[in-house]
């Protein structure tokens, strides 16, 4: 059993077109994709802008309900779950996005947006300061932030420190599986480096799962195990990280690795 | 002659944490047609140094503290206003990361391309209509009669992007100023987006300074490359020379951190340390604290900023003796 299996997982949206939005136009964003998920995976997600992932990614967090299949967590449904559950549940899935800086409170020092993130799971860390504290600091060492900077706001830092930051709430709920969409794209190339190296540690060290989002082919094919590619609500080609690069079989990998830009010494 | 000559440009910001050395004594040409880069990480200066040469850079707290910038016999920086609005947006046009920095979300797009050619052609807005309907279609977009009349929400980003490209290149500018302009985009628009500038490039003769932080880019449309750090200029090279033969650490270690270069699962080279605070003044080679070549650093260079030598044929770089060769 797959630790985690999506099964013809599908997500239709409707969009009024025409002048005065008078048609109905239907939009496939996720259209029947089944896909088995190893514990401690890291699966990349490829494909062009608008193919869906986002989508996807929305449907396997429960933030979106889908138009037809499920997703299967330990061989559970997570449908068929009473509400309290599910969101029980949710800690288990934790996000992080392309844009550190949109995605946290700006207003919420480093501290309060960590130890609201620890607190999901542990509730009564907000009753002892001082364990709250080491909590905090401990986390923020797992993810090379300096605990110093633990009554900072998110603007006093640099958009890799940002990310860091993002990274380390993300952890907070203990999660077992990370979403993360696009994580390093916003980013320079040497920090990118550091992130990437921290994702790949954090999942070894602590046996995450992770669906890593990117367009870019080049770090995907460096974290990934397999890498799955995604082409207008489908998945179209599933193979080893290697493999797909070596001898991609769809049109839409071979597409996505054309457009790669190259080094060309 | 080179069409633009840059000598020893200096943009400092004037801010209550000090001075921002944020341009730092830059000095590079451009000549007719050719792509030029200016790569470097965020905050490098890549920016500051394309915008001072147009009067775009905030004053204060910016000014320009010294250089000169030779286009077609007169310096830019010594420009008046007004004289700099018949070369901004006509002589020199500009494109950006964000379609809509240039582009007005309340105007129709018919509007905002014939605006240059009456301001700077004196065409009459029929004739001037008819241009603008030929530089869409010459940028790819469907139907450009018809879609010519629309909003720029009407348009999806990838053709967004076309619209800034079409409207930057109305006027046949002899330089087009491309800063960072793919890079939020995903792979399969870049490389529409590469293609159609250079596409037109040549069909136009425009030379384009192309910034971008991300070298694989940099290797594919550039012709020559400078390789910004701290405000500097560290090194500059042809296209290939600097990708077979990189000289200056920084330039080595931005290389050695890019993914596509390494094995998989083998912990990725990271650049140790952060750059320098820009508000306070470097002495010697900007590098020195995060290189790690310079050893005890007893040999590097100090004392003012170490000199752009040409250590091969247009292959220059500044020279730190701690490490670098010439
Ligand atoms: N809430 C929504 N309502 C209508 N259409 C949507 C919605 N969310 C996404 N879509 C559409 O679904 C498709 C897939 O979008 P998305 O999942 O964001 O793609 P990706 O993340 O691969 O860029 C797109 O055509 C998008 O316009
Ligand atoms: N208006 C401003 N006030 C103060 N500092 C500025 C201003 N604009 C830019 N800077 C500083 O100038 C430096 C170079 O910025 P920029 O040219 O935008 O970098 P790049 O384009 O390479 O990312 C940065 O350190 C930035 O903080
Ligand atoms: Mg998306
Ligand atoms: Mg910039």
């Amino acid at each position: 059993m797959a630790y985690l299996e999506l099964q013809d997982l599908t997500k239709h949206f409707t969009k009024r077109a025409g002048l005065f939005g008078g048609e109905r136009q239907i939009v496939k964003a996720v259209d029947g994709v089944s896909l088995d998920i190893e514990k401690g995976e890291i699966l990349g997600l490829v494909g062009e802008s608008g193919c869906g992932k986002s989508t996807l990614s929305r449907l396997i967090m429960q933030l979106i309900t889908p138009t037809a299949g499920s997703v299967v967590l330990e061989g559970e449904r997570l449908a068929d779950l009473p509400k309290a559950e599910i969101r029980q549940r949710r800690r288990d899935f934790q996000m992080i996005f392309q844009d550190p800086y949109s995605s946290l409170n700006p207003r919420m020092t480093i501290y309060s947006t960590l130890v609201e993130a620890i607190a999901t799971r542990h509730p009564n860390i907000l009753q002892d300061k001082s364990a709250a504290e080491n909590a905090v600091s401990e986390l923020m060492e797992r993810v090379g932030l300096d605990p110093r900077f633990i009554r900072k706001y998110p603007h006093e830092f640099s958009g890799g420190q940002r990310q860091r930051i993002a990274i380390a709430r993300a952890l907070g709920p203990e999660p077992k599986l990370v979403l993360a969409d696009e994580p390093v794209s916003a980013l320079d190339v040497s920090i990118q480096s550091q992130i990437l190296n921290l994702l790949r540690q954090l999942s070894e060290e602590l046996g995450l799962t992770m669906i890593f989002i990117s367009h870019d082919l080049s770090v995907v094919r460096y974290i990934a195990d397999r890498i799955a590619v995604m082409e207008k609500g489908k998945i179209v080609e599933l193979q080893q990280a290697e493999a797909l690069f070596d001898s991609p079989s769809s049109d839409c990998a071979k597409m996505l690795l054309d457009a790669i830009p190259q080094i060309r010494a | 002659m080179p069409l633009l000559e840059v000598e020893d440009l200096k943009t400092y910001f004037h801010t209550r944490e000090g001075v921002v050395r944020a341009v730092d004594g830059v000095s590079f040409d451009v000549d007719a047609g050719e792509t030029v880069g200016i790569v470097g990480e965020s905050g490098s200066g890549k920016s500051v140094t394309c915008y001072s040469l147009l009067k775009l850079i905030p004053q204060p707290p910016g000014k320009i503290e010294g250089g000169r910038a030779m286009f077609d016999g007169k310096d830019l920086l010594a420009l008046s206003e007004s004289r700099m609005r018949a070369i901004r947006g006509k002589r020199i046009g500009l494109i950006f990361q964000d379609p809509m920095t240039s582009l007005n979300p309340y105007l129709k797009i018919s509007t905002q391309l014939i605006e240059p050619l009456l301001l700077h052609e004196s065409l009459s807005k029929s004739e001037a209509l008819d241009r603008a309907i030929k530089e869409l279609d010459a940028v790819g977009i469907p139907e450009p009669e018809k879609r010519i009349h629309s909003y720029p929400h009407e348009f999806s980003g990838g053709m967004r992007q076309r619209v800034m490209i079409a409207m930057a290149l109305i006027t046949r500018p002899e330089i087009l100023i491309a800063d960072e302009p793919t890079t939020a985009l995903d792979v399969t628009i870049q490389r529409q987006v590469l293609d159609l500038i250079k596409t037109r490039q040549d069909e136009l003769g425009t030379a384009v300074i192309f910034i971008t932080h991300d070298l694989a880019v940099v290797s594919e449309v550039c012709d020559r490359v400078n390789v910004m750090y701290a405000g500097r200029f560290v090194e500059r090279a042809p296209v290939a020379d600097l990708f077979s033969a990189p000289r200056h650490p920084y330039t080595r270690a931005l290389q050695r951190s890019i993914p596509a270069m390494q094995e998989k699962g083998e912990q990725l080279y990271t650049i140790p340390g952060l750059p320098p605070n820009l508000a306070q003044p470097i002495d010697g080679c900007s590098f020195a604290p995060r290189c790690e070549f310079s050893g005890d650093n007893e040999s590097c260079h100090s004392g003012g900023q170490p000199q752009l030598v040409e250590a091969s044929p247009e292959h220059w770089v500044q020279h730190c003796r701690g490490c670098v060769e010439v």
